[in-house]
C-alpha cells in the first residue's frame, strides 16, 4: 500500500439521485495504486451504483471523478474499460458458446498472415495465461461447459490482461470453491504488487480479513466509515454496516441462530418428516440416504459439486433419478414431479434464485400465491381475499420490503426477494423445507431474519434441510450435519461434534480432491 | 447516456406500451368520424366488426401461447381443417359438424402441445410442421371448394342477436372468457408463470407440461371455431384458401396490444384492440384511395412501434 502516492482514482462529493430514491449522496473515496479496497453496505446502501459511477454506467448528480489526477467523465462503461478500469460482476459476462480460449482473448486474437486469427499461438497463449490463474483446462471448449469458479478466473484473466489500472471485483468468490477463493487471492495480491488498484465488494467478512487493506463502509448513499481493516473489530464493522449500537449486534451474535442447544427432532415413533433412500443418479449421486424428522434443522455440508444442491433438487423431483425414492412423512412421492412433492408438502428454495426462484416481473403477490395457487382457489377460480390474507400475513411476518403487495419483485432487494420465496414455500404449509444457500448474496440484515426464521421454524415442528457454503452459518444453524463429498454422504455430525473443524475433518477424511 | 431525460421518455414508453393500443384506435375512430364519410353508417361498423371477428378469435388463443414464450403457426390450418370437417359432417346437421370441427381443432393442439411440452421441441418448428400438415389434410379431406344449404350454420354466418352479427357476439364472449380465464383461473396464472419462468415454475410445483399442453388445445379449439364461423359466413367451406396467412394477423394483434414476445405477460383486451386496430387501419386507407401496399407499410411501422414499446420495458 502506497498511501503516500497520489490516488490512481477518486471520487469526491459524488451524489446519484433516482426516481425517488437519493443512491448517493455526497460520496467521496479515494483509491491508491497498489491497494486492495474493500466497499461494504447493506443492499440498497449504494455500493453498485458507485461502481456503476466507477465505470461510466451512471453519471453523478454532482460531484466528480478523478482519474490519474484529472477529472474524467465516462460516457459509457467502453470508455472506463478502455482507460484501464477493469469491472468483473457477480454474473459472469462472457460468451457462453465460444471456447474458453475465444473469450480469454476476444477483441485481440494473435492474427497470422491475411489477418486470419492463428488459433494454435491463441490457445497456447490462453493456456499459458490461464496458468498463471491455477487453472488448467481444455482451452477448446465452449466457456460453458466449465464450472462457475474456471468461468470466473476466465473473466479475471480477461479484465487484467486488458492494461488494467484499476480493478473492481463486485463478489468475486460467490461462486468459487474454497481451493478457487486461494488461487483468487493469490492473483490479487500480484496485481497488488503490480501497482494496480482493486476494489473489492464482497458480503463475506473472511475474505475482507483475508485481502484487503482497507475498507470503506456505506450505508443508506452516505459513507459511514472509511480507514484501514486491520484492527477494525469484526463486530464494528458489522455494526457500522448496519449502523445499530455495538452492543446490540454483539448481544445477538454474528448469525441469528439460538445457539445454546441442538434440537433432536420428533423421534416419537413417526416417520421422518422427509426421508430419501438411496438417490442414485449417474456422476452425480451415489446412494444418497437423508432422513429429516420434524422440528430439526438437518445441514448438509461438502464442497462445491459435491452433491448438495443435487440431492435437494432430486428430493423434491427436479432431478431425474436412475433410482432411490423418497417419502415425505413416510408415503412414497411419485418420482420425478415437483408437483407430487409440493402437494405432499415439500418445497425447495433454490440456490439461483434468479434464475429459479422468483418469476420476475410478476408481483410480490402473486410470487407469494404461486405454489399454492390450489389451495387457494375454489373449483379453478383464484381466491383475491384468501391469497389477499395469507400474502398480509407472511408479508408482515417476513418484514417483506414492497411498495405495495402489487409491485413486482423483480424491483426489489435480495433479501426481500429470498423473503418471498421463503413465504412462497410457508403458504404451503411445508413439512419439509429445502433451503439451498438461503442467505448468499443478501444483506447482514436480511441474513440474520432468515437465519431467525428458519430457527423459529424448526422450534414450530417443522423440518429443515440446509445447505449453505458459509460453516458458520451451517454449524449455528443445523442441529445435525450430514456431510457430503463427490455425491455421496460421508459423515454424519451431532451433538457437540457439530463444529467447523470436525466438518472439515470429514470432508477431508479420504483425503479426496474434490473436483469442482 | 441520455440519463437525464431517461426518466419522463420511459414514463410515455410505459404509458404507450401500456395504453398505446386504446390511443391509436381511438384516434383512428376519431380521424374516421371527421373525415371519412358514412363512416358511422351502422353496416360499415357491422362490415368491420365482421371482418375482424375470426382474427379475433384465433388471437385470443395465439395470445394465451405466446405468454407461454411459444408461438402457434398452425393457427390458420387448423381453420381450414375445422372448414373440411364441417363440410364432411354437416350431413348429421349444424352442431355436430360443428362439434367435430372443434374436436379436430383440439387434436390438433393437443399434436402441438404434446411437441412442445413433452418431447422439448421448439414450439416454432413444431407448430410450422402442423401449419403444413394439417393444411394438406384438410386438403385431402376436402379438395376443393364446397358449398352448402345449411340452414343452421348459414344462420351462424349471418344472423344476429339484438342487431348485432352473431360471430362479433361470439368474439365478444369468448374475449370475456379469455380475461376472466387468465386474470381468474389458477390455470391462467400458471400459464403467466410458467412464461415468466419456467424453471421457477417447475421447482414451485406447477404442472408445466401440462399446462403447456393445454394452452396449446385452448388455441386450436379457438382456430377450429374461428374456421366453422367464417365457413359459415362463407357459405362454402374452402380449405384450400381458408386461414392462409391468419397467424401472421394474429401474432401482430398480440405483439401491438403490448403482449411481449419474450412471455410472461398476457394483455388479453389489448390484443383485441391490437386486431382492431389492425383492421381499421385497412379500412381507413382504403376508403381514402390509398393502395393495399400503404397499408403493409403502416402496418409494418406499427409492429415496429409496438416491438419497441415492449422492449424497452425488458431491458428497464
Amino acid at each position: 500500500m502506497s498511501q503516500s502516492a497520489a490516488p490512481v482514482l477518486e471520487a469526491r462529493q459524488i451524489s446519484k439521485r433516482f426516481p425517488g430514491v437519493v443512491a448517493l449522496d455526497g460520496v467521496s473515496l479515494a483509491l491508491f495504486p497498489g491497494e486492495v479496497h474493500a466497499l461494504v453496505g447493506e443492499n440498497g446502501a449504494g455500493k453498485s451504483t458507485l461502481i456503476k459511477v466507477f465505470t461510466g454506467v451512471h453519471r453523478p448528480d454532482a460531484g466528480e471523478l478523478i482519474y490519474n489526477g484529472s477529472p474524467a467523465a465516462f460516457g459509457t462503461p467502453l470508455d472506463a474499460q478502455r482507460a484501464g478500469i477493469s469491472t468483473i460482476y457477480q454474473e459472469v459476462n462472457l460468451v457462453p458458446m465460444m471456447s474458453v480460449a475465444r473469450n480469454l482473448m476476444l477483441g485481440r486474437e494473435p492474427r497470422g498472415r491475411l489477418g486470419v486469427i492463428d488459433t494454435a499461438r491463441m490457445y497456447g497463449e490462453a493456456e499459458r495465461i490461464l496458468a498463471g490463474y491455477g487453472v488448467v483446462t481444455d482451452v477448446r471448449r465452449p466457456l460453458r461447459t466449465l464450472g462457475m469458479g474456471v468461468q470466473q478466473m476466465v473473466a479475471l484473466a480477461r479484465a487484467v490482461a486488458i492494461d488494467a489500472r484499476v480493478v473492481i471485483m463486485d463478489e468475486p468468490t460467490s461462486s468459487l470453491e474454497p481451493r478457487e477463493v486461494e488461487t483468487l487471492f493469490s492473483v490479487i495480491r500480484k496485481l497488488k504488487d503490480d501497482g494496480i488498484a482493486v476494489v473489492y465488494v464482497s458480503h463475506r467478512l473472511d475474505e475482507l480479513y483475508a485481502v484487503c487493506d482497507r475498507v470503506t463502509v456505506l450505508r443508506d448513499g452516505k459513507v459511514a466509515h472509511t480507514g484501514p481493516l486491520a484492527g477494525l473489530e469484526r463486530l464494528k464493522l458489522i455494526s457500522l454496516m448496519l449502523g445499530r449500537d455495538l452492543d446490540e449486534v454483539k448481544s445477538g451474535g454474528l448469525t441469528r441462530f439460538s445457539r445454546d442447544r441442538r434440537r433432536a427432532g420428533k423421534r416419537d415413533g413417526a416417520p421422518p418428516a422427509v426421508r430419501a433412500e438411496g438417490l442414485t443418479r449417474r456422476q452425480v449421486l451415489h446412494g444418497v440416504d437423508v432422513a429429516v424428522w420434524s422440528g430439526e434443522v438437518v445441514g448438509l455440508g461438502g464442497l462445491l459439486g459435491a452433491g448438495r444442491s443435487e440431492t435437494a433438487k432430486a428430493i423434491v423431483g427436479a432431478l431425474r433419478l436412475d433410482s432411490g425414492r423418497v417419502l415425505v412423512a413416510g408415503l412414497p412421492l411419485r418420482t420425478g414431479s415437483t408437483t407430487a412433492a409440493v402437494r405432499a408438502g415439500a418445497g425447495l428454495l433454490p440456490e439461483d434464485r434468479k434464475a429459479e426462484g422468483i418469476i420476475p416481473e410478476l408481483s410480490v403477490r402473486e410470487n407469494i400465491a404461486l405454489a399454492a395457487l390450489p389451495s387457494l382457489s375454489r373449483a379453478g377460480v383464484v381466491s383475491d381475499a384468501k391469497i389477499d390474507k395469507v400474502v398480509e400475513v407472511f408479508m408482515r411476518r417476513l418484514k417483506i420490503k414492497a411498495a405495495s403487495p402489487h409491485q413486482p419483485v423483480q424491483e426489489l432487494s435480495g433479501g426481500n426477494q429470498q423473503k418471498v420465496l421463503l413465504a412462497r414455500w410457508l403458504a404451503i404449509r411445508p413439512k419439509i423445507l429445502l433451503l439451498d444457500e438461503p442467505t448468499r448474496g443478501i444483506d447482514v440484515g436480511a441474513k440474520a431474519e432468515v437465519q431467525a426464521l428458519v430457527d423459529e421454524l424448526a422450534e414450530e415442528g417443522l423440518g429443515v434441510l440446509l445447505i449453505s457454503s458459509d460453516l458458520e452459518e451451517l454449524v449455528e444453524g443445523a442441529d445435525r450435519i450430514l456431510v457430503m463429498r463427490e455425491g455421496a454422504v460421508v459423515g454424519e455430525l451431532s451433538g457437540d461434534d457439530v463444529t467447523e473443524d470436525k466438518i472439515m475433518a470429514s470432508i477431508a477424511e479420504r483425503g479426496a480432491e474434490s473436483d469442482g | 447516456m441520455a440519463e437525464a431525460v431517461a426518466p419522463p421518455g420511459r414514463r410515455v414508453l410505459a404509458w404507450a406500451q401500456e395504453y398505446g393500443v386504446y390511443a391509436a384506435v381511438g384516434v383512428l375512430l376519431l380521424f374516421n368520424v371527421l373525415f371519412t364519410p358514412h363512416f358511422l353508417d351502422v353496416a360499415n361498423f357491422r362490415t368491420q366488426l365482421v371482418q375482424v371477428a375470426p382474427i379475433v378469435i384465433v388471437s385470443l388463443g395465439m395470445a394465451l401461447v405466446i405468454g407461454t414464450q411459444g408461438i402457434d403457426l398452425s393457427v390458420g390450418s387448423v381453420m381450414a381443417l375445422a372448414a373440411a370437417l364441417v363440410a364432411l359432417y354437416l350431413g348429421y346437421g349444424a352442431w355436430p359438424a360443428l362439434l367435430v370441427a372443434l374436436v379436430g381443432g383440439a387434436v390438433a393442439g393437443t399434436a402441438g402441445g404434446a411437441l412442445v411440452a413433452y418431447v422439448g421441441v421448439q414450439p416454432i418448428v413444431a407448430t410450422l410442421a402442423l401449419l403444413v400438415g394439417v393444411r394438406g389434410l384438410a386438403n385431402v379431406l376436402v379438395p376443393q371448394l364446397v358449398e352448402f344449404r345449411n340452414p343452421d350454420l348459414i344462420a351462424l354466418g349471418s344472423s344476429s342477436l339484438y342487431g348485432v352479427p352473431v360471430i362479433v357476439v361470439i368474439a365478444a364472449v369468448l374475449t370475456l372468457l379469455m380475461a376472466f380465464l387468465v386474470r381468474r383461473t389458477t390455470f391462467g396464472r400458471q400459464v403467466v408463470a410458467i412464461g415468466g419462468n419456467r424453471a421457477a415454475s417447475e421447482l414451485s410445483g406447477l404442472p408445466v407440461r401440462r399446462v403447456l399442453l393445454l394452452v396449446y388445445v385452448v388455441s386450436g379449439v379457438l382456430a377450429a371455431l374461428a374456421g366453422v364461423l367464417a365457413t359459415a359466413r362463407l357459405q362454402a367451406s374452402d380449405p384450400t384458401s381458408l386461414g392462409l396467412f391468419i397467424e401472421l394477423s394474429a401474432i401482430t394483434a398480440v405483439v401491438v396490444g403490448g403482449t411481449p414476445l419474450s412471455g410472461g405477460r398476457i394483455r388479453v383486451l389489448s390484443t383485441v384492440m391490437g386486431a382492431l386496430l389492425m383492421q381499421l387501419l385497412s379500412a381507413t386507407l382504403i376508403k381514402h384511395n390509398l393502395p393495399q401496399s400503404w397499408t403493409q407499410i403502416v402496418q409494418a411501422v406499427i409492429i415496429l412501434a409496438a416491438v419497441y414499446a415492449t422492449r424497452e420495458r425488458g431491458t428497464r
